[in-house]
């Protein structure tokens, strides 16, 4: 028995030496794009977890370590193109076009949000940019993106399904049921595992025997490659080859990005006790904006007050979202009953009116 | 007009709806060039071709995973599982995804999926071949859950669950799949969802009931028309949205109600609708509401006779009813 040998892709290595082979084509202006995005989503994600330290938000699970992952592989897909989001990837939200304000609306629970509150803070979606609202459950949305990707090649469109999961994801049955069935059926989707080395507090190791993730995807008919999830570019790289392929009709692929998670797995979590400081600070050295500084500096880009100026948008940026956010209110108690079916049923206008009624009780009493 | 089975009103339910609408895509397990384990596909592959008639890889999570997937992206999948006793690895799928899309995303998405399953017992097919599995299904809100009785109203449930923007689980009650014979219109038309159906009325007992306790139930109530009560049977249709309106008149015009489900006692729908009626027409009611349905095991097999509700057990629930 042979171990397959899988691609790995790097473009810029720690040391900040750019492998030009490998560099993918993008101008000045994109880069940029992309430069921003990890500052403005670096910013926020600073200030998310001081928000619910202090209780303004419920509940947070940050993405930092991950930052480029999520943003560089997003920023290969088109706008007609569909994202079956994780919960760890408010890169691609941002790249997608989703505002902060919106998030925020969100992780507040306001009347604004677009998902009327229903769900605890970064369970986000929003249709208009094709970003698929998120579920809790971990790798349930690996076979809607099957299902996407299968009914894109279908209807003949021009769009790839595009979906984030983590290490501890392929040891579920829907990893195995989305991967078996979108090689048959040649889907059109992307699976994109940001390996980040751990699922709470079980390591990569435990997850599986399998040298690498992506190896997996041989089993069910096509390609696996890696790539450097510190690195934006190496990101980008990976996930264009991957999405212009199922654009092309050649299928799915899949793709295991190298990560860490520097921060808890959530709010509620400790990560002291299942991890050492040596281990985080190894990776914290990864850190993905150093690398694109090296990539800007190579380019003969880089420029202190430009880092500094978009430092401090970002930080204006997301001052206005939590102030918008904070402003926006509770969603009024009707809501609760819609959106079950298009139409409430008989028996939930009931219960409707038997919660109005108790709200009328409950108001005379005062 | 033409006499039909229920399988073969489930097929040409299927085959005048996905020529009217090019967005159904009919997939499982042995339904294409099979026409699945029980026929109710056959010939629809040979017709409308292996992209909207699918033969999919064995799993029922990979079946309704991907079923939610295309729904989002605007397709009306119509899966089937094989056996509704075989749905329980997608259970995560359809109650946790299928049924909250809508919810959760603020009504962004909504997730028209038809899941059909042939389901219930009387087939000889033990603990797996013979669940009634529905009352896991009502109890999730975001699913209709629609069980016809008839060839009729099969055709027209199942055209109306195809052009619904909801998901349904539409269980098809296996047992009657071909001894229930009737009239089928040509075409398209519907059957609304969450309306009751009266096969019978009558002004002594109501027996509520649906998918193959019908037949059983009219059974009963004609054994006791010859003994003097008048039975109306309520062939509820639709156990979500539920026609409470038609429960209640029912009930409250008899005042004797009788409910007949073929799933386990406790916790059945049946259960529920016991509950709807104490709490909204008690003042009404001249006797105690009875269940009369399968018990809390396991499906037997060697004694399936015994566990099937039959005309028997039905009859002799409305003679007790009838003594207050």
């Amino acid at each position: 028995m042979t171990t397959q040998e899988i691609r790995m892709v790097q473009v810029v290595s720690e040391d900040g030496r750019v492998d030009e082979a490998q560099e993918p084509k993008l101008t000045k202006q994109q880069v940029f794009t992309l430069y921003q995005t990890l500052i403005r989503l670096r910013t926020f994600e600073a200030r998310m977890m001081n928000l619910q330290r202090s209780g303004r938000i419920g509940f947070y699970g940050g993405s930092v370590g991950q930052e480029a992952t999520a943003t560089g592989s997003a920023f290969a897909l088109e706008k007609q193109d569909w994202v079956f989001p994780q919960y760890r990837e408010p890169g691609a939200a941002l790249i997608r076009g989703i505002s902060m304000e919106t998030l925020l609306y969100q992780f507040m629970s306001t009347a604004k949000d677009i998902g009327k509150g229903r769900q605890m803070p970064v369970h986000y979606g929003d249709r208009a940019v094709n970003y698929v609202t998120i579920s809790s459950v971990v790798a349930s949305q690996i076979p809607h993106a099957a299902g996407g990707g299968w009914a894109m090649r279908l209807r003949k469109d021009n769009a790839v399904a595009l979906v984030y999961f983590g290490d501890g994801a392929t040891s579920t049955v829907d990893f195995h049921a989305g991967l078996n069935l979108a090689g048959v059926f040649k889907a059109a989707t992307v699976f994109w595992c940001n390996n980040n080395q751990f699922a709470i507090s079980v390591p990569r190791e435990k997850q599986t025997a399998s040298k690498t993730l992506a190896e997996k995807a041989l089993a069910y008919g096509f390609e696996g490659l890696q790539c450097d999830g510190q690195d934006i570019f190496a990101v980008y790289a990976a996930a264009k080859y991957a999405v212009d392929k199922a654009r092309r009709g050649e299928g799915p692929t899949m793709v295991e990005s190298l990560t860490y998670r520097v921060g808890p797995h959530s709010s509620s979590d400790d990560p002291t006790r299942y991890r050492s400081d040596v281990e985080v600070d190894t990776w914290r050295k990864r850190d993905t904006l150093e690398r694109v500084r090296h990539y800007l500096r190579h380019k003969g880009w880089y420029d202190e007050s430009e880092d500094a100026r978009l430092h401090k948008l970002a930080e204006e940026e997301v001052t206005r979202a939590i102030e918008a956010a904070e402003h926006a209110g509770p969603p009024s108690w009707e809501t609760m009953l819609e959106d079950v079916f298009a139409e409430m049923t008989p028996l939930q206008q009931m219960q409707h009116d038997d919660l109005a009624a108790y709200l009328k009780w409950k108001e005379a009493r005062a | 007009m033409a006499v039909m089975t229920i399988l073969q009103a489930v097929n040409d339910a299927l085959r005048t709806e996905m020529r009217l609408n090019d967005k159904i895509v009919v997939l499982g397990e042995d339904v294409g060039k099979l026409g699945g384990v029980f026929r109710a596909t056959d010939g629809l592959q040979k017709e409308f071709g292996e992209e909207r008639v699918v033969d999919t890889p064995l799993s029922e999570t990979g079946i309704i995973g991907s079923a939610i997937g295309m729904a989002l992206y605007g397709l009306h999948p119509v899966p089937e599982i094989q056996f509704m006793d075989f749905i329980y690895p997608a259970f995560d799928q359809i109650v946790n995804e299928l049924a909250k899309f809508r919810y959760r995303s603020g009504g962004q998405y909504p997730c028209p999926v038809t899941i059909r399953t042939p389901y219930g017992g009387g087939i000889r097919g033990g603990h797996y071949h013979s669940q009634s599995g529905e009352t896991h299904f009502a109890h999730t809100p975001g699913l209709k859950v629609v069980i016809p009785s008839t060839p009729y109203d099969t055709k027209g449930l199942l055209i109306a669950s195809m052009r619904d923007e909801d998901p349904v689980m539409f269980m098809e009650p296996k047992r009657i799949y071909r001894s229930a014979k009737g009239e089928v219109p040509e075409g398209a038309y519907t059957v609304p969802i969450g309306k009751a159906a009266v096969p019978r009325e009558g002004t002594d007992v109501s027996v509520f009931a649906y998918g193959s306790m019908i037949p059983v139930c009219l059974e009963a109530a004609k054994h006791a028309d010859g003994k003097g009560t008048s039975v109306e049977v309520v062939d509820l249709r639709s156990l979500v949205p539920l026609d409470i309106k038609a429960v209640l008149a029912s009930a409250e015009k008899t005042g004797r109600a009788v409910i007949v489900y073929e799933a386990p006692r406790t916790c059945g729908y049946g259960a529920e609708i016991s509950a709807l009626i104490a709490e909204h027409a008690m003042l009404s009611m001249k006797a105690p509401i009875m269940r009369v349905t399968g018990f809390d095991t396991p499906f037997p097999y060697a004694l399936e006779d015994l566990y099937m509700p039959n005309p028997d057990r039905v009859y002799r629930a409305i003679e007790h009813v009838m003594s207050f």
